[in-house]
This record gives structure tokens, sequence and C-alpha cells, in this order.
């Protein structure tokens, strides 16, 4: 019987071939090659694409995607879907909206209504998913055909209209303007606040995601909720967490969205929900759960921006944009599919 | 390693469980002692897993006591089992593939560093304790960060036997362990569970492979229909009575007349 030193000197057995391994075990490896080759290619093919002008335009572009991509991620490692996170965004921008700018409520608790609202949905959710064992692809669905009605339903009888706006005379409006919505120079271009936003929340839900517990946990409910539980994972708190957290994610781009236009439609957020999935994936994740990275979505979310204003600037026609989507999104669930046979290849 | 032995660490008393009008255990009684060995032996739908289930705290008892450490108990999660020392290690869901082994180790027991909202994970010291405790077990693994589904059936068994000793298990509940594994592989499994049996803990291995059960065990119950056939200890049986009795003994008496029959007629054709 061979004993493995506990120090620090690493296996004899551990070649340099383990290294490629290792790189390749890493879920945003993928997005980040292809983000390059998207990057080098725009740069070449237009002149605005690399001017601080054009960089602008594509992080804003990128930041909201990449807010709820990254939750979006998280709640995808755990093993679920939310389907109602896009219509997500709309709804929290219409309570904000409603209740500053119809009730005279000051934005800011607005704000803090919508957010507990987002919360409140978010935890139905994750409840109704883990009481019943169905799919969340399902009950999210429900869920989001519900918010749309919603949506569309209140706003009308509240403004007559399908949408609301006014904001800007709200009360609160130029304090709470300034941190969800506000915009900083940087070489000679104007740069966007939620670009910030994006890269704060992408640093902590990667820290959260593999240096903490919690994240831990994110992993491990995700890639066997039974196993886990049998150890004493708090599988249902995870989950709704989760879902919560994405609701969260959704109150803040919402909460951007309505400052920075100070008007909102009823119908917005539609058909984005699968864009989060979507760069969530080229992100590295799995729809199976338990495997992903927070960073891999944001550079996800940042191909997205990069090839949507690419095009524009390389005046094309963006038609062109769902081509490359669909492209990038085929390529993305081989190269996943094939790291996980890897990562799960078993041997008896 | 002196252990005391024969300490009564886990006992049933007449326990039974029913599912709506089902009734999968009745009136079973076993118990285990610390440095001991209890196999739960039975063919499938014997009620095996309802009873392991029990013992580790994902169903509740319907009737009977069930005590640890010679107080009654019900628990309504494994958590509260794993609280008082009951660790059970799943067949199937003992790990979870896509994670790499020391995060497997600690899972629901991480270490951390820091305090409040800046409590991270103590990844060098998950690592080296995983490669540690492993290397105590007698498993040595090329590299702790590599992901369990990367490992062999066994050493998965193993990484999940070693965690629950590491965690100061008392009793280890095995559901199981060498079902899926050859030969070679289920021998290595079978000697990490005379390991933990070595250090003092008691040990319930549920199979239906008396050739497995019986080098280990120490006492024997036999499961059938829900009922126990009986129990006895090492002394009282040896491994060509522990076979007749798990298969059934007069029903393959039976058997093999009815195979002679068939066989016969063959012969009669040919």
């Amino acid at each position: 019987m061979t004993t493995a030193p506990s120090a620090a000197p690493p296996d004899e057995r551990v070649g340099s071939a383990r290294l490629v391994d290792r790189l390749v075990l890493r879920p945003e490896i993928g997005a980040l090659l292809g983000a390059l080759l998207v990057f080098v290619f725009f740069t070449a093919v237009t002149e605005r694409f690399l001017s601080a002008g054009g960089v602008a335009t594509w992080l804003d572009d990128a930041s909201t995607l990449g807010i709820m991509a990254v939750a979006v991620a998280l709640l995808m490692i755990g093993g679920e879907f939310d389907l109602s996170a896009g219509v997500m965004t709309a709804s929290t921008a219409l309570v904000t909206a409603v209740l500053a700018t119809r009730l005279g409520w000051n934005v800011w608790l607005a704000l803090l209504a919508s957010l507990v609202f987002a919360l409140a949905v978010g935890a139905l959710n994750g409840w109704l998913v883990l009481r019943t064992g169905l799919p969340s692809f399902i009950v999210t669905l429900g869920t989001f055909l519900a918010l749309q009605g919603l949506n569309l339903g209140v706003t009308r009888l509240v403004t007559g209209t399908v949408q609301v706006s006014g904001m800007r005379s709200a009360e609160g409006y130029s304090s709470a303007g300034f941190l969800f919505a506000s915009t900083f120079t940087l070489g000679g271009a104007t740069f966007y606040v939620s670009i910030a936003w994006w890269v704060l929340f992408t640093i902590a839900a990667a820290l959260v995601l593999v240096r903490t517990r919690f994240g831990n946990w994110i992993y491990a409910v995700g890639g066997s909720a039974l196993s886990s539980r049998a150890v004493g994972v708090p599988v249902v708190r995870t989950k709704v967490l989760l879902f919560m957290t994405t609701a969260g994610a959704a109150w803040l781009v919402g909460s951007i969205n309505i400052l920075r236009f100070t008007s909102v439609q009823a119908n917005q957020g539609i058909g984005l929900e699968f864009q989060f999935i979507i760069a969530a994936v080229i992100g590295g994740c799995l729809l199976t759960g338990g495997f992903g990275s927070a960073v891999g979505a944001a550079i996800g979310a940042l191909i997205f921006g990069m090839a949507r204003q690419g095009i524009v600037y390389a005046n094309w026609n963006s038609d062109w944009f769902q081509l490359f989507l669909g492209v990038m999104l085929l390529a993305a669930v081989l190269v996943n599919n094939a790291l996980r046979r890897r990562a799960e290849r078993v041997r008896r | 390693m002196s252990v005391p032995t024969g300490r009564t660490l886990l006992e049933v008393r007449g326990i039974g469980k029913t599912h709506g009008s089902v009734i999968a255990l009745k009136d079973v009684s076993t118990s285990v002692g610390a440095g001991e060995v209890t196999c739960v032996l039975g063919d499938n739908g014997a009620g095996k897993s309802t009873l392991i289930k029990v013992l580790a705290g994902v169903h509740q008892h319907d009737s009977g006591e069930y005590l640890v450490d010679g107080s009654p108990v019900r628990f309504s999660s494994p958590r509260e089992a794993l609280d008082l020392g009951i660790a059970t290690v799943y067949q199937d869901l003992a790990v979870v593939p896509l994670m790499s082994v020391w995060r497997n180790f600690f899972l629901g027991s991480e270490p951390t560093v820091g305090f409040g909202p800046f409590r991270f994970l103590d990844r060098r010291r998950g690592r080296e304790v995983t490669r540690r405790a492993l290397a105590d077990m007698g498993i040595d693994l090329r590299d702790v960060e590599q992901p369990v589904g990367t490992l062999s059936g066994g050493e998965r068994q193993c990484v999940a036997i070693a965690r629950a000793v590491h965690f100061g298990a008392k009793v280890l509940i095995l559901d199981e362990p060498t079902a899926a594994l050859g030969v070679k592989q289920a021998g290595v499994v079978l000697k990490y569970v005379a390991q933990a049996r070595d250090r003092g803990l008691g040990v319930v291995l549920i199979t239906h492979n008396p050739h497995h059960a019986y080098p280990v065990g120490d006492r024997f119950l036999l499961l059938k229909r829900g009922r126990a056939l009986g129990t006895y200890r090492k002394s009282e049986i040896g491994l060509e009575e522990l076979t007749r009795q798990m298969a059934g003994g007069v029903e393959l008496d039976a058997l093999a007349h009815e195979l002679r029959g068939v066989d016969e007629l063959r012969g009669a054709d040919g």
C-alpha cells in the first residue's frame, strides 16, 4: 500500500498532460476563445469597433444581458431554468414606474417595493418547483405567461395605454438615476454605469460560486440533488435562493432600464429569457446542471454584445445576427457535451 | 488499535413501515455494536431499502422502536441522523460526479476561513485534509482536484466511506456498496468496510450477496417480504446455510427440482 504524502509535492503520476485536461475542464475556456475570435474579426473588418465610442456601445449592450446571464447561469448550475426571467425585467420596471408616477411614491421607495415583488415571485417560482417536483421549465413557463398577462393588463388598467412614462418628474429620480443610469467618461467616450454593475455582479457571483459553501452547494444540488440531501445540503433553501437571485437580478436590470429610458413598454422583455440561457450555455453551463461558470456567462453576454454591434458597424443587415447566434449556440453545446463526457467518464 | 467492541450503538425493536396499504417492513429487530458489522441480506423487495431509509432518517417508522445509544429517536431528515453520527453511503448517490474529489469529500461540511459575509472556503485545507484522510484509509489518489466521475465505481464508494469515517460517524450504513462492482473492486470496498469496523465504527452492510457479507459480517439479519427470516451471529451459521436461507431455502430446492425436470424433458426430446 502506498501512502500519498500529505504535504505539497505533487504526485509523480500527475504529468503535464493533466494541465491540458484541467484547462479543458474550465467551463469558460470555449467562450473565451469565441469572444477573442469575434473581437479580432470585427476589429479587422470595421473601424469603429475598437474606437472608444464603439467599445462603450457594445459593452453597454452586453451589460444588462450579462447581469441576467450570470444570474441565470447560477440557477442553471443549480439544475433549474427560469423562463420568467426576461419578462421579469419588464415587470419590475413597471412596478417601479407605476408606483412612482401614478401613486407619487418616492423613487427609492418604489424601487424597494418592486424589489420585494421580484423576490416574492422568485421565491414563488422556487417553492412551486420544489413543492411539486415538476420541471422548472414548465413551472416558470407558467409564471412567464402570467407575468406577461399581468404586465399588459395592469398597465392598461392604470394608464389606459401599454406604456408607463414620466419617471423624470418623480421624486428621488436624480439620486436613483445616478446609481443605476448615470454615465462616466473614459478615453473620450461615454460609458453607462450599468457596465460597472455588470462587472461587480459577475465578480460577486464568481466568488460566491467558487469560494463559498453556498457556491459548493449550487454545484452539488445541480449535479445530484439526492446525493446532496443525503450529506446534509439544504437543497430546497439553495434552489429557492437561486430563483430569488435570478428575480433580484431582473429587478436590477429593470431598475437600470426604467431609470435610463424613463418609460417602459408593457410588452418589453419577452423573448429575452432565451438570450440569457443562450449566453449562459455559450459560457459553459450544462443544460443538465452541475457544471458551468459565472465568468463564462458574462463572456457569453460579451460575445452577444460584440456581435450585435459589430454587425451594425460592418453595415450588414441585422438579420445575420440570428444566424450567428444559432451557429454560436450549436458550437457551444457541442463543446460542452464533449467536456461533460470527459468529466463524467467512468472507469469500472 | 484497541476499541471497546460490543457497546450497542444502534438498535431497532419490532420496527415497521407501511406505504399506504403496502407493508414494506414489519416487526424487524436488530442491533449494531461498536466495532461490529451487521449484514442485512435479502432479495429484491425484501425490505432492505426501507430499513436503511428508516435508519438513515429518510423515512420515519410507523411502529416499533428505534434506539440510538439507548434512547429512542425519530428523525425527520438525514441531517438529524448525521448529527447523531449515523452516516449513510448510498449505492448510486454516494457522490456528485461532476464535482472534484475534495469538494465531494467536504460537501455539506465545508471548511471556511474568515467571518460574516466574507466566509470563504478553505480550499488549501480542504485539499490537504482530503488527501490525508483518504491516505489514512489506504486510498491513494492521484489528484484530489479531479472530478469524482473520473474515478472507478469502487474508488467512489471508498471516497464516500472515508468521508463518513472522517466526519466522525459512529455508525456507517452502506447500501449495496458492492452491487455494481467487479470481484476485485468489491474486495477493495470490503477491505475498507473492515477498516472502518477496526476503527470502532458500527457498520450496517446491506447486500444481496452472501459471499460479500460473510467474510466481514459479525451478525446477519435475513429479510424476506418485509419480515425478518432470522438473525444469526457468525458462530451460529455457515456461508452455505446463509446462502441457502437467503435464496429462500425450500423454494431453491423446488427450483432445482423444476430445472431438473426441464433437463429431463430436453433429454427426452433429443
